[in-house]
């Protein structure tokens, strides 16, 4: 970066920090297209999933219980408790976001991602005192945002074209990126407890229907991790996050 | 299935909490317990979508065997991460270690 940060500069360096978290929604991306197609839902149906909710995960599991028949109901709150996780993306940035007009918190907002969260922390807890991190935050929500909406394009073609395109295992590049952003994200062990608990919940509640297993073992591993740091001594970080 | 209701119920719920945490807590404070209890929503939320993707073979069955690539190639990334810190490589690695896995063990 060069030494006098700008507007430009910083939505340039967002971009590029981005990048490597870009790769992996890139497959994520193509599957959840391919996938949407596959679950009964319209062209115009997934493409406006991607354009208006802009959540990978959610998206994942809502077209497989959309596939399901799964009513819309139980759909739409089963996203809230997937998304309910960036409420605290949200809380974590806020204090560097204050100030901002609406004009900006509305798209930095709604552009908010765990990939985009993962990044711009960093960037805000650099101390240089550049006054335009928001293009930064700005740079890497939108190289997201148009990546996502570019691979849906082009998953849900291809959907239409390749059967199975399950069968070559890029649904898996959903679980490679998740374990880095988890296990990054994994400052102390009541954090670990909390991923231990709740990963051994999913298993063992994975016959319930309509996902119901994902809501409780979430609840299961947010109240072990409170127990947990609530036992366990103060211990110091396992490691730090290093952001680069 | 009703699309736009869909959407249009999936995106409320997503919206809400990416801006309105961030959009009030200029003016009011979180309570404690409440923020507490947030910073595990996402290692709980995230978790319990992967792991159940790593132990279920493509059959759909549990399968601790050497035969699941999901679960080794998941291990290798768990590692990797750990290790590295690094999400990039751990992509990387992840997804060249279940292709390998599938060509020379199977699963």
């Amino acid at each position: 970066m060069s030494e006098i940060p700008t507007r430009k500069s910083e939505f340039i360096t967002g971009v590029r920090d981005t990048l490597p978290l870009v790769l992996g929604a890139i497959p994520f991306g193509i599957i959840f297209g391919a996938l949407a197609v596959n679950s009964g839902l319209s062209l115009l149906g997934g493409m406006g999933l991607s354009l208006f909710v802009f959540a990978g995960s959610s998206q994942f599991i809502a077209s497989g219980l959309v596939t399901q028949g799964v009513g819309l109901g139980l759909i739409i709150l089963t996203t809230f408790i997937v998304n309910l996780r960036h409420a605290l993306y949200s809380a974590t940035l806020a204090p560097h976001v204050k100030g901002l007009p609406q004009k900006w918190l509305l798209p930095l907002g709604f552009w908010l991602t765990d990939e985009t969260f993962a990044v711009v922390i960093g960037r805000y807890s650099r101390t240089d005192d550049s006054p335009y991190k928001h293009w930064y935050y700005l740079g890497s929500a939108v190289i997201m945002y148009t990546n996502w909406q570019l691979c849906t394009l082009i998953g849900l073609v291809a959907g239409q074209a390749i059967p199975d395109m399950r069968s070559w295992g890029l649904d898996f590049a959903m679980t490679v990126t998740f374990i880095g952003i988890v296990v990054v994200q994994l400052r102390n062990r009541p954090m670990v407890v909390a991923a231990i608990v709740a990963g051994a919940c999913a298993v063992a509640f994975n016959g319930m229907p309509n996902k119901m297993g994902l809501f409780l073992s979430a609840l299961v591993g947010v109240i072990a991790g409170m127990v947990a740091e609530s036992l366990l001594p103060d211990v110091p970080p396992v490691r730090e996050a290093k952001h680069e | 299935m009703n699309e736009v209701a869909l959407i249009i119920g999936m995106m409320l719920v997503t919206f809400l909490p990416r801006y309105g945490v961030m959009a009030l807590l200029g003016r009011v404070e979180m309570p404690k317990p409440v923020f507490r209890a947030l910073r595990f929503v996402p290692p709980a939320v995230l978790s319990a979508i992967i792991v159940p993707t790593m132990v279920f073979n493509r059959q759909g069955e549990f399968d601790l065997s050497l035969q699941n690539s999901a679960l080794i190639a998941g291990l290798i990334s768990i590692f990797v991460a750990w290790r590295t810190r690094n999400v990039l490589l751990t992509i990387l690695i992840g997804m060249t270690a279940l292709w390998l896995w599938r060509a020379l063990v199977g699963g």
